[in-house]
């Protein structure tokens, strides 16, 4: 047998107390397919970081073709042969497309940018291998799956032969995820060797040949594709069998909160095209689709946060024109925000403030804030939350992404919400706290909450929700009962496809 | 109304604008040149006091005027470095760090001139660029006088803006310039260190900046006085916002500019008596925010302008 | 070399930043007193006697420190929320020129105890309006305050040299352009006989006091803080992005048209274009020195007081420019910079 392509031996790499690669060794071979698969935090990322020489690392090495590369050296590693295709993609929205892959690619030194030539390269490839792209379009005027094809292209364009994935599919509709996969493997067959980084079982199953499975900072365990199964993979990268809480049948009560032909204008853009929805005390309503389909609109209409252009929300019955943040607070109505750091928290200021910033009012007299009484809250949270790693005093920036969100959900469930507005909840949370975060979601919903469930997670709302509705293009489809939910049914929704429902037309 | 055209008409006007307009396009180039790799550069405003002070004082020693100049720039290239060190390498505020700059080297300025030019009654001079004297072309008619009979220093001026322009949209390293401001990840990603071009960038523009300076006391007036920069820096700052960050466009409006200042001081002459001199002279500044005003909306800001790179750290 | 985010800062280092950035900015001051050719030391003890030596220095030093404090207070309140006021400058000048007119025109014969609170205000008004154009420039056209409040100090300073001028100017000075006098009965009332110490000091601490008070305790102060460390956290959690920034501005502004007012109906008692020698900017060095703590403010005001004060005797004595207190100042400005980032960053390897 010939050498891998590619071999990584022995490396380690620890940042302050932790261990975020603990001697890992993997190989590929030409031609070959080989999914790292792992919850946040097990060393994907970083591996990757130190096969592309971002990060060097403390022992160990990466070898390609039987050659050392030198630790911490993009160039070489570009030169090497290795394309980096980035989940947040490293690409410049105001510059064109053939500039964005022609950066770096020529000597900084010559006279001349050699544009015709670049451009005659970059069709080529993308006529080789089916991605078709305007090398002229300025790129922050791509769709998603089209920035992504530009991030591809910019790795082949530096000819790499051992193309890097980190999450592909994250931002991708079903449809779009399957002809990217269709590609990879076209690719491979063309003699490109491919390593995805991926949480996601089903795609790793039907595409990869090899899986190696990492979890804490270690190479736990390998397996073809071929060998393996979906509950033998999950348990691996969980490191137990998984166990999320599951949803008890319940009477759902009153409609609370009801939406018809809401529009909502943000930047100029109809971001909600007239949607429908009711949602009633003690349920769980998930809206599924792929994130930038409304999401963010929906959630921020509902948060208080974006108004209205037209039609009617009806809030415990009353029509309500428009809704401040005051408002939606003292009526009651809990919001998760889908970003943390940015939305949901100030990360230089204490727990306790962020705590009561937005009830602030119940909090002080005549201006003046009372600040026992923050403190006060801020640790009946804590205690009652089981939020580790902070006191109502420290900053609230020190603590975990899951210690934080169990702070976000307790300043919102602590006062019993009567609705919940959840948006992506357990986006980038390890297993144990995504748990934690379903289980406060379901006892919310045990006590009588309408739960508003916005997700891209189809496991996540087919455990939870009681009723489900896809968000694309702006528009929700009617709701189906959880019973009826599959996997595809869900992926044809997500896609645009509902039955009755022309949401073709955009 | 006469006046107005009679002043429009002067050929007086014209040679002004463009010897107006010299410090505007250099100082604009090289805050243009610090922002497209994503630093504000608030450290302008000093540099070319800086500048202005430390080439009259080399001239004043005995060295030839373009030596003056290139003291100045190196002199701006060194407070480049301090404002980079502060910026890229440490990531501090932007805007904090350049007004530091600023205070810093104006004062220091004004230290080293009075610590090694005796005050006297009468402030030292040095003989400045004379214009040159271009046969043919400086004796046309009317454009002779206008166009053609400026100090060397302003067709410099004009010949870097065609430069950068070239280099900004025509190069790889312009490329990369672009790149490390919209998205320092992305650069870095395709092998090329935002820090080092950063760096350069900064550098370099502080440099321009440097000989914005120095044109004043080198060409446009003979001696070094403080507070003789007079804002023309924050100007800058705003033409490049004016310009969108194109250096052809910086062209333009410092020129679109030094025409309204040569005018309005042109109308000061005829309309002296009648209406303070003062109103005139908030004429830059005004129309400058203005400008900011019409354009910042429209133009295409570097996307990574301000944000401090570091790497591994989102 | 690498930085990394320290996890907890420890108190000590955080109180004892500004002791070492300005032990390390005049540490560099030095060399240029040194290469200067006079003995540093010598020259260091010449500033403190010359800002502290005598009981007219002493009370020339407080004085110097009132405009000070009172801009100092101007850009740290409008930094802690992120809103970057570099206008102080002409705030001042705006609050300055406009006591004078309503002094001299408008209010002059009312009694002490009605005119002075009236010009205060008055002078504190037209600061805040001075920093409302560029807040709404921000709000509606998104433009960069920085360089739309630089730009504005120069309107505003020439602005008031067209007043003194013409319609305000003081027949009674031989041509000079300078500003009317304000009443006598306009003058701040002395803290000490035969000095120009005034109760403007007086006012600057406790305004000071009062901020320290609102910024940590008040529903305002939680808000405007939020609004500053991130702007989209804070419109998630209900804050009133856009109020906030304007009562901010309020607040802002009006300090630095205060500083103006005090500084003409406590010392000087009339206008001329060179009534600040620059406190508009040295309020943002105060401020940062202070790290923008209205408390510390106080305490930077007086330093930089000390060393323009200090500066002038020491350039008598010795030779050596009073420039180097601008430079000492500037400089402190840095080193403060550069000590903070290493309050929050230690160094890897």
């Amino acid at each position: 047998m010939s050498t891998p392509v590619l071999q990584i031996e022995n490396v380690s790499k620890r940042f302050g107390q932790t261990l975020a690669n603990d001697n890992i060794s993997l190989s590929l071979d030409k031609g070959e397919i080989v999914a790292l698969l792992g919850e946040n935090g097990a060393g994907k990322t970083t591996l990757m970081s130190i096969l592309f020489g971002h990060y060097v690392p403390d022992s160990g090495r990466v070898m390609v073709d039987g050659q050392e590369l030198p630790a911490g050296r993009p160039r070489a590693a570009i030169r090497a042969g290795i394309g980096m295709v980035h989940q947040h993609f490293a690409l410049a929205p105001n510059l064109t497309v053939l500039e964005n892959v022609t950066t770096g690619t020529e000597s900084l030194w010559s006279p001349r940018s050699r544009r015709r030539e670049a451009r005659a390269k970059l069709l080529a490839i993308s006529e080789r291998f089916g991605l078709k792209v305007d090398p002229d379009a300025r790129l922050g005027d791509l769709s998603v799956g089209e920035q992504q094809r530009v991030e591809i292209l910019k790795a082949l364009y530096n000819e790499a032969r051992i193309l890097v994935l980190d999450e592909p599919t994250a931002v991708l509709t079903q449809i779009e995820a399957e002809r990217l996969f269709a590609t990879l493997k076209d690719m491979a067959a063309q003699g490109l060797s491919l390593i995805f980084i991926s949480h996601k079982l089903d795609e790793v199953m039907s595409t990869a040949d090899r899986i190696v499975v990492l979890r804490g900072g270690r190479h736990v365990a390998e397996r073809r594709a071929s060998e393996t199964s979906k509950p033998e993979l999950a348990e691996l990268m969980v490191g137990r069998a998984v166990s999320r809480p599951v949803r008890e049948p319940s009477d759902p009560g009153d409609v609370v909160l009801e939406a018809a032909a809401v529009t909502v204008r943000i930047g100029g853009v109809d971001r909600l095209k007239a949607v429908d929805f009711r949602l009633r005390a003690g349920e769980v309503l998930g809206i599924i689709g792929v994130s930038g389909n409304g999401q963010a609109a929906l959630a921020q209409l509902l948060s208080g946060t974006a108004a209205m252009a037209s039609g009617d929300l009806l809030l415990f019955g009353q029509p309500v024109d428009a809704l401040s943040v005051k408002d939606a607070v003292t009526a009651g109505i809990g919001r998760i925000p889908e970003d943390r750091n940015k939305d949901g928290a100030i990360g230089e200021m204490a727990i306790w403030e962020n705590a009561i910033l937005e009830r602030l009012s119940s909090f002080s007299r005549h201006g003046l804030v009372d600040r026992q009484a923050g403190m006060a809250f801020a640790q009946t949270i804590i205690d009652t939350f089981d939020v580790r790693g902070g006191s109502p005093a420290s900053r609230i920036r020190l603590l975990s992404g899951g210690n934080m969100q169990k702070l976000i959900l307790g300043r919102n469930l602590i006062d019993r919400p009567r609705i919940l507005i959840a948006a992506q909840p357990a986006r980038g949370l390890d297993e144990g706290a995504v748990a934690a975060v379903h289980e406060r979601i379901l006892d919310a919903r045990r006590q009588g909450t309408a739960v508003l469930l916005i997700s891209e997670d189809l496991d996540e709302v087919m455990a939870l929700a009681d009723r489900i509705q896809a968000i694309v293009g702006g528009r929700l489809s009617p709701p189906i009962p959880a019973q009826e939910a599959s996997t595809r049914r869900l992926g044809l929704m997500m896609a645009g496809e509902w039955e009755g429902e022309t949401a073709h037309a955009v | 109304m006469s006046a107005v055209f009679d002043i429009i008409a002067s050929a007086g006007l014209w040679a002004a604008v463009l010897r107006i307009a010299t410090p505007l396009i250099l100082g604009t180039l090289g805050a243009l040149l610090c922002e497209r790799a994503g630093v504000l550069n608030l450290g302008i405003e000093g540099i070319m006091t800086f500048g202005a002070m430390i080439g009259w004082l080399a001239v004043y020693n005995g060295a030839d005027l373009w030596t003056g100049f290139l003291v100045a720039a190196l002199a701006g290239g060194l407070f480049g470095l301090l404002h980079a060190g502060l910026t890229v390498t440490l990531g501090l505020s932007q805007h904090v760090s350049g007004l530091g700059v600023t205070l810093f080297a104006s004062s220091f300025s004004y230290y080293v001139f009075r610590l090694l030019v005796p005050v006297a009654g009468t402030p030292p001079t040095i003989t400045p660029f004379q214009p040159i004297h271009i046969p043919g072309l400086s004796d046309l008619p009317f454009l002779g006088q206008a166009v053609f009979s400026q100090t060397p220093p302003t067709y410099a001026a004009i010949l870097i803006a065609l430069a950068l322009a070239y280099l900004v949209f025509r190069t790889p390293l312009g490329l990369a310039i672009r790149m490390t401001g919209e998205n320092p990840h992305a650069a870095e990603a395709q092998g090329i260190n935002p820090m080092v071009v950063r760096y350069g960038a900064v550098i370099a523009g502080s440099a321009l900046m440097g000989m914005a300076g120095a044109f004043l006391t080198l060409s446009a007036f003979n001696s070094f006085f403080p507070t003789m920069v007079q804002g023309r820096g924050w100007i800058c700052i705003a033409l490049v916002v004016f310009a969108s960050w194109r250096p052809q466009r910086a062209l333009l409006g410092a020129l679109l500019f030094a025409f309204f200042d040569g005018f309005q001081l042109r109308l000061q002459t005829v309309l002296g008596g009648v209406v303070p001199y003062q109103l005139f002279l908030m004429i830059p500044y005004v129309l400058s925010i203005a400008a900011l005003a019409v354009m910042a909306r429209r133009a295409r800001v570097p996307q990574a302008l301000m944000q401090p790179y570091r790497r591994g750290e989102r | 070399m690498r930085f990394e985010r320290r996890e907890h800062r420890p108190v000590a280092l955080v109180i004892a930043t500004p002791l070492i950035a300005v032990v390390a900015a005049l540490a560099i001051a030095g060399i240029l007193i040194a290469i200067a050719g006079a003995p540093v030391f010598e020259a260091y003890w010449n500033i403190l006697k010359g800002a502290y030596g005598s009981r007219l220095s002493a009370t020339e030093t407080l004085t110097r420190a009132t405009p000070l404090i009172l801009t100092g207070l101007a850009a740290a309140v409008a930094f802690r929320a992120r809103l970057w006021n570099i206008g102080g400058e002409g705030q001042l000048y705006l609050g300055a020129i406009t006591v004078a007119w309503a002094s001299s025109h408008l209010i002059g014969s009312w009694p002490s105890a009605l005119q002075i609170p009236a010009l205060l205000i008055m002078g504190a008004v037209a600061g805040m309006i001075l920093l409302l154009v560029p807040l709404w420039l921000r709000l509606r056209f998104s433009v960069d305050e920085v360089v739309t409040t630089l730009l504005l100090n120069f309107v505003a300073v020439l602005f008031v040299s067209m007043l003194i001028d013409t319609v305000l100017k003081d027949p009674t000075a031989f041509g000079w352009p300078q500003s009317q006098s304000v009443a006598d009965a306009a003058m701040l009332p002395k803290l000490l006989a035969r000095s120009r110490l005034n109760l403007g000091l007086v006012i600057a601490v406790v305004l000071a006091l009062v901020l320290a008070f609102v910024q940590s305790r008040t529903v305002f102060g939680i808000q405007s803080r939020a609004a500053g460390l991130n702007p989209q956290g804070a419109v998630f959690a209900g804050v009133p992005l856009g109020r906030t920034l304007v009562v901010v501005a309020c607040v802002s502004g009006g300090l630095a048209g205060l500083a103006g007012a005090v500084e003409v109906m406590g010392v000087k008692g009339y206008v001329t274009t060179d009534l600040s020698p620059g406190y508009g900017y040295s309020g943002i060095v105060v401020a940062m020195l202070a790290n923008l703590n209205p408390l510390g403010v106080v305490v930077a005001g007086l330093f930089t007081a000390t060393m323009f004060v200090g500066a002038d005797g020491m350039s008598r004595a010795m030779g050596i420019p009073s420039y180097i207190a601008d430079v000492i100042v500037a400089l402190s400005l840095l080193t403060m910079l550069i000590a903070v980032f290493f309050t929050q960053y230690r160094i890897r390897r």
